[in-house]
């Protein structure tokens, strides 16, 4: 909303700053200073309330007196009809920053004798002026001086001659007038207008209404040209020119953690990045909502405010249902860190929804902003408006440094790598959440379709809604697939089964070989005591042939000794 | 009502009868803004039409805009010359030069409409 000067076309017009929000940046600063800028519009469009807060902003905040001429209104009724929107003119007149001018036109009252001017009307417009030294003047509705005298010829004359005037004295004047046949102003008002002309329309499409402001024509300064939305409300007028935004903001390095530690390590370990927008789309039923309250949790336990745009549940039925997994959103509540907004989208315009968020994210200054779902906008033919829509409002939390969790329903049967509202090329991280259907039941997914700037995961992981919050459990990927719930818990227990198995095998094998060892060495042992007793036996024979062999040699030796003979005993007496 | 001639307090045109009773003091306020000439001819249109038809039963009070300017506001005067027709009640305006006689006194309610 602050970028104004920069884009100024013509640095040798001044400008004189309306202080209304947004229409400064679409005027490049405000309306043409010391000239006359025409509003026009259809009835009850807003033109005199854009022209009084023209008035009542220049006195409050630029310190720029006004004189109001009303034509139509008397200042009782246009005081009365402003005080709703916070604008005291009794007030500002008793401090001498506004004069309201009632101009009593009555055709009836008065009869046309010949010549005249309307020097009177130049008299009064100049003495307020001077009065309060008026630097804005409002004229509302300039036109009624039309019925108020019949020749028009004097008139345009003399209303050529007023701007003229005006121009003269250096007022800022604004100018109403209703909106023609054909024409921007029945009595061809803008004719004698030629620096710059604003339309204003209030259009009606699928039963929402939507006011817009258009700059035609601004002669000498560069403008925006295209038709912004607008908003009455208890704090006045204002335009949001979201579109013009440039793509200029910083980017962030801070990280913000998910709330769910799982998810963080998903995302590089440390979660989203400050500012980011983030999108969690998925199919119905998959937890987005439960996503965007663990963030909201985990952001206010850290002790910065979230502000929660429920566009489906009240908070209560929010508050509840998160109970029931463990998130208890109501402390924050309390404490106001947490505020709830919940709104119908079909209750107002889109761009009453858009401005009610400014407003609220300009009130309530929060760090994250939820949005529960984003494409509940897109209603009937508005695709083009919704996605507009959400773009202006990414581009303002982003400006803003405002972290954003959209969540989006993907209705069944599209892409879903496809969102409704269009806006996957805006978003930072995006969460696809989606149903994975095996063996007979449905069981959540969740992986990280993409996560601008950072290393995040690029598994499919299972996402159990516990009575504890979230849980992300790893998915079993193999040759059947990716499997999940009681499949993947039936392919765990195959595994463990298997390995228990495996191990039993190796035992065996290992217990097979020991007894081989203990036969091997049990038959090496017996072959051994075999052999020694062999080996025993046949050495006893030896022992007792050589015992034979002696006796024999021996018996032979007596034998010689008592035959006294000397001789050898021979071997054949032996054998 | 700061003018000249201050509000005469409880007048005998109180009646509800407008028109030419030729009884009634006649209080007419011409609004000028400087000596133009469409205010002096309206002057001099003025003092002829009542010379004419109210003949020592009427008072011309001329007021200046340039004067005294926040009269324009207080007197909701627009067009310059504008006819005040002050007494008798019902006040009635009259633009222009009143160079149409004819419609200055039907605007003065001295001839009816036709």
């Amino acid at each position: 909303m602050k970028k104004v000067s920069s884009r100024n076309g013509n640095p040798h017009l001044s400008k004189s700053p309306t202080g209304i929000q947004g229409l400064d940046e679409i005027t490049s600063g405000g309306f043409p200073k010391g000239r006359t800028t025409l509003i026009c519009g259809s009835a009850g469009c807003g033109k005199t309330l854009l022209a009084i807060e023209f008035l009542v902003r220049g006195a409050r905040e630029f310190n720029e007196p006004g004189v109001f001429v009303a034509f139509e209104e008397t200042n009782k009724e246009l005081t009365e009809n402003v005080i709703s929107l916070g604008f005291d003119l009794e007030e500002l007149a008793r401090q001498k920053k506004i004069v309201v001018d009632h101009v009593h036109l009555e055709r009836s009252e008065i009869e046309e004798t010949g010549e005249y001017d309307l020097e009177g009307l130049f008299i009064r417009i100049g003495h307020a002026i001077s009065t309060i030294g008026a630097k804005r003047v409002v004229l509302d509705t300039i036109e009624s001086l039309f019925s108020g005298f019949s020749n028009p010829l004097i008139l345009r004359a003399e209303l050529r001659r007023l701007f003229r005037w005006l121009k003269e004295k250096g007022v800022t004047t604004v100018i109403t007038g209703e909106r023609g046949d054909g024409t921007l102003t029945r009595q061809g008002l803008e004719e004698y207008v030629s620096d710059c002309v604003i339309i204003l329309d209030h259009r009606v499409t699928e039963q929402t209404s939507t006011r817009r402001i258009r700059v035609v024509k601004y002669r000498g300064s560069t403008h925006g040209t295209n038709e912004y939305p607008f908003l009455i409300d208890e704090t006045g007028f204002s335009v949001i020119p979201i579109t013009s935004v440039g793509l200029t903001y910083e980017a962030a390095t801070g990280r913000i953690p998910s709330g769910v530690d799982d998810l963080d390590q998903m995302l590089g370990g440390k979660g989203y990045f400050v500012g980011s927008s983030i999108l969690v789309s998925g199919t119905a039923g998959t937890g987005k909502s439960s996503l965007a309250a663990h963030f909201s949790e985990s952001v206010c336990r850290r002790g910065e405010k979230v502000l929660y745009f429920s566009l489906e549940e009240s908070p209560s039925q929010v508050i509840r249902n998160m109970g029931s997994i463990g998130i208890s959103l109501a402390p924050a509540m309390k404490t106001g860190l947490l505020m709830f907004h919940a709104m119908r989208p079909t209750f107002c315009g889109l761009e009453m929804h858009l401005t009610t968020m400014h407003r609220m994210v300009e009130a309530f200054n929060p760090s994250v902003v939820i949005v529960d779902p984003i494409n509940s906008f897109l209603t009937g033919n508005n695709e083009l408006e919704a996605k507009s829509m959400s773009m202006r409002l990414i581009d303002y939390l982003k400006a803003r440094k405002i972290t954003a969790l959209f969540t989006s329903l993907t209705t069944g049967g599209s892409q879903l790598e496809r969102t409704d509202i269009f806006i996957s090329s805006l978003i930072d991280t995006w969460i696809l959440l989606r149903d994975i259907e095996l063996g007979g039941e449905r069981n959540r997914g969740i992986y990280i379709l993409k996560s601008r700037g950072m290393a995040h995961s690029n598994q499919i992981r299972e996402f159990l809604l516990t009575d504890h919050g979230i849980k992300l459990r790893d998915v079993y990927v193999g040759m059947e697939g990716v499997l999940t719930g009681s499949a993947r818990q039936a392919q765990e227990a195959r595994e463990r089964e298997d390995s228990i198995k495996r191990s039993l095998e190796i035992d065996g094998r290992k217990n097979a070989i020991l007894r081989k060892r203990q036969v091997m060495e049990a038959r090496i042992a017996a072959i051994k005591a075999e052999f020694e007793a062999e080996e025993a036996e046949s050495l006893k024979i030896l022992a007792t042939d050589q015992d034979k062999i002696d006796n024999i040699d021996k018996e032979q030796a007596e034998m010689a000794k008592s035959r006294k003979a000397g001789f050898e005993p021979s071997l054949e007496n032996k054998s | 009502m700061k003018t000249k001639t201050s509000e005469p307090k409880a007048h005998p045109t109180d009646h509800k009868k407008s028109g030419n009773k030729s009884a009634d003091k006649w209080i007419l306020r011409l609004y000028i803004a400087g000596q133009t000439s469409k205010c002096q001819t309206a002057f001099i249109n003025l003092t002829k039409i009542c010379e004419e038809q109210l003949k020592g039963r009427y008072k011309i009070e001329i007021i200046d805009l340039l004067i005294d300017p926040k009269l324009s506001r207080e007197h909701q005067i627009l067009a310059i010359p504008t006819l005040v027709r002050k007494l008798p009640v019902p006040v009635r305006k009259i633009i222009g030069d009143l160079s149409n006689t004819e419609r200055v006194l039907i605007g003065l309610d001295l001839k009816s409409r036709d």
